[in-house]
């Protein structure tokens, strides 16, 4: 089939030629523009040279005649193939109609002052369902506390193995190669003021106070964070959380504190075995580096961090844990739609939960430093 | 394309999964413009049958011609073509849902012409206005959509294309009676006023009774029988019968031949 065309041989005829359909009919529009019908008392079009007729070509067909059908009063189509009779009137009169609908207004574009408004004000809703999403989990688990029998000991306990167990062989290689880094970075420095042994000052306060919390919270919030979103999310595309509800099980019961629970007693114990292999990397390069041996890196080590330093460390992991359940079960009750809003709610969780986990830990190092700790 | 050449012709095809075998040296023939519906019990292999003709799924062996392509001899290009001239509305209407409905009408034109974005939402509009949609629908996601305006909506994108052949998995399934009816409706209107050659899978009795032209019951691996419901209808094999006993078979039966004498005015 050839491509769609349109010539004006003499000011009174058209002669409309090709396949006028989506695909042939890309290059037309010039054509189509360059016809003119002004001040020709009678306009004559040829259709019998049209090979093939889809809605598309129709369309552009139809749109044709009535442009021309205000710049001349006597418009006719002739020779059109009957087999596409069908289609054209079907066009005509859809488009007849149409002018008779008046237009659906258009919204117009937000401006800019608008849209601040609109995402301030949903950042706002977001934060007050927030509030109301850990309160209302509060309350479900005073309620079990109240009643221990209604805690859910299976899911407690396969969270705690799928975000604790298995997490074991990431967490500690990146703890242990996190503990290299850092000796590493402070061997130059420590080196050339002849304060090798330091180094256990170093890594030991770096590590349990900061980095091996950090690390844990940051990685689990990847790991487990986003399964958690994705998890909830899917379930309630899927309408399962519906049916939770009306089987009479409550979804936070079984979706939500058995999550929680399990992070509140894994990420610190996580952090415990971040804060051995971190410490033992930097024992390592210690040796290497800056020939301080195990012992001697011991006996400093037991004297420059103190227990309030190891649990300073520790107790920030139950805070880090809490708020990484709790934004990815969030985020994944907001799931609304499709695989689209599953995909966008998981990202959120990640993002949100590694930006409170630092916001978190910033707030930590102030009260610290306001405590003399 | 003389009307006489089948649009489908499907010839000892045979298709297993594992020790589960569907089909069995299966042969059917559609016609141009006819209305062709597929029916069978759970199982019975209709689904595989209109993935293997819409080149979702290959058979074990046997081979299926659609439009007059051999689609066991296809090259890529033709493939492409031949995609592009037959429209598909899934069970579940397939839209995508990061597209509002209009653009998810629009997408076939987008990707396959050079049409400008102002006609491409001209022809969308008006596709869902073809299957009684309000135009405001366009513009809302395919979440927002009750399950009857997604098939809709789903069948306006089948039909974005002009296609000369319009697949339909399970059109009425879950609808409201009313819905249903429109569905029974335009469909025939599609193949009256534009001759498209239309195959489905149904259950639905009143879809089958009012609007198809042939139905093939499947049942073993095979064809047991094709024609019309009334001919069907007096058929004894027992694959048949099932279908027509029961109180609902009767039921849409009695309502369809009730239906006959009253509105024929020739």
């Amino acid at each position: 089939m050839s491509a769609a065309a349109i010539d004006q041989a003499t000011p009174g005829t058209l002669t409309l030629s090709g396949a006028w359909t989506g695909r042939e009919i890309g290059g037309i529009s010039a054509q189509l523009e360059a016809v003119n019908g002004a001040g020709q008392p009678k306009l004559l079009l040829d259709g019998a040279g049209i090979e093939g007729l889809d809605t598309a070509g129709a369309w552009l067909l139809q749109k044709l005649l009535i442009r021309l059908r205000t710049e001349s009063t006597d418009v006719e189509l002739r020779g059109l193939p009957p087999a596409f009779a069908n289609l054209f009137d079907a066009v005509g009169q859809h488009l007849g109609h149409l002018a008779e609908v008046t237009e659906i207004p258009v919204e117009a574009p937000d401006t800019r002052l608008v849209s601040v408004g609109r995402h301030a004000a949903a950042a706002f809703e977001q934060g007050l369902a927030m509030l109301s999403f850990v309160g209302e989990y509060s309350i479900a688990f005073a309620g079990s506390l109240a009643h221990p029998a209604r805690f859910r000991w299976r899911p407690i306990l396969y969270n705690i193995r799928s975000a604790g167990f298995d997490a074991l062989p990431i967490v500690g290689l990146l703890s242990f190669l996190l503990g290299i880094v850092v000796a590493y970075q402070g061997a130059d420095q420590l080196r050339q003021y002849g304060a090798n042994i330091f180094v256990a000052d170093l890594v030991g306060l770096s590590m349990l106070r900061e980095f091996a919390p950090l690390m844990t919270a940051i990685i689990i919030a990847g790991r487990s964070g986003s399964a958690y979103a994705a998890q909830i999310g899917t379930m309630a595309v899927t309408e399962e959380i519906d049916a939770m509800r009306t089987i009479g099980i409550a979804p936070l019961e079984l979706l939500v504190l058995p999550k929680i629970i399990a992070l509140l007693i894994t990420l610190p114990l996580l952090t415990v075995f971040a804060d051995v292999l971190g410490v033992f990397g930097g024992m390592i390069m210690a040796k290497a580096q800056l020939g301080v041996g195990y012992s001697e890196f011991f006996e400093r080590f037991v004297k420059a961090v103190s227990v309030t330093a190891y649990l300073i460390g520790i107790c920030k992991a139950p805070v880090f844990a809490v708020i990484i359940a709790t934004v990815g079960c969030f985020q994944g009750f907001r799931t609304k739609g499709g695989a689209d809003s599953v995909g966008r709610q998981t990202t959120r969780s990640v993002v949100q939960a590694t930006f409170m986990v630092i916001v978190a830990d910033a707030l930590f190092s102030v009260a610290f430093s306001a405590l003399d700790l | 394309m003389s009307n006489a050449a089948p649009v489908i012709e499907i010839s000892k095809l045979s298709t297993s999964f594992g020790a589960h075998v569907v089909h069995v040296a299966l042969d059917l023939e559609i016609r141009r413009a006819e209305i062709f519906a597929i029916i069978g019990g759970s199982g019975s292999g209709k689904s595989t049958l209109l993935r293997e003709m819409i080149l979702l799924q290959q058979p074990n062996s046997g081979s299926i011609s659609v439009l007059g392509n051999d689609l066991n001899h296809l090259s890529e290009a033709d493939t492409l073509a031949l995609r592009q001239r037959w429209g598909v509305m899934f069970q579940h209407g397939g839209l995508f849902g990061a597209l509002t409905i209009k653009e998810n009408i629009g997408l076939p034109l987008r990707e396959h012409t050079e049409l400008a974005d102002a006609l491409i939402d001209d022809i969308a509009d008006w596709k869902l206005a073809m299957t009684g949609l309000a135009p405001e629908v366009g513009a809302l996601y395919p979440t927002e959509l009750s399950g009857g305006m997604l098939k809709r909506a789903s069948l306006a994108r089948a039909l974005a294309l002009d296609p000369e052949l319009l697949f339909l998995d399970e059109p009425t399934a879950g609808l409201d009676p009313e819905s249903a009816g429109e569905v029974d409706d335009l469909v025939r209107k599609l193949r009256d006023q534009f001759g498209l050659t239309i195959v489905m899978i149904t259950h639905d009795l009143d879809l089958l009774w009012q609007v198809a032209d042939r139905v093939a019951v499947l049942a073993d691996g095979k064809v047991q029988g094709v024609g019309s419901m009334l001919e069907l209808s007096a058929s004894d094999n027992p694959a048949i019968q099932k279908f027509f006993a029961g109180p609902r078979g009767r039921a849409a039966q009695q309502q369809q031949t009730a239906g006959r004498s009253s509105s024929k005015p020739k």
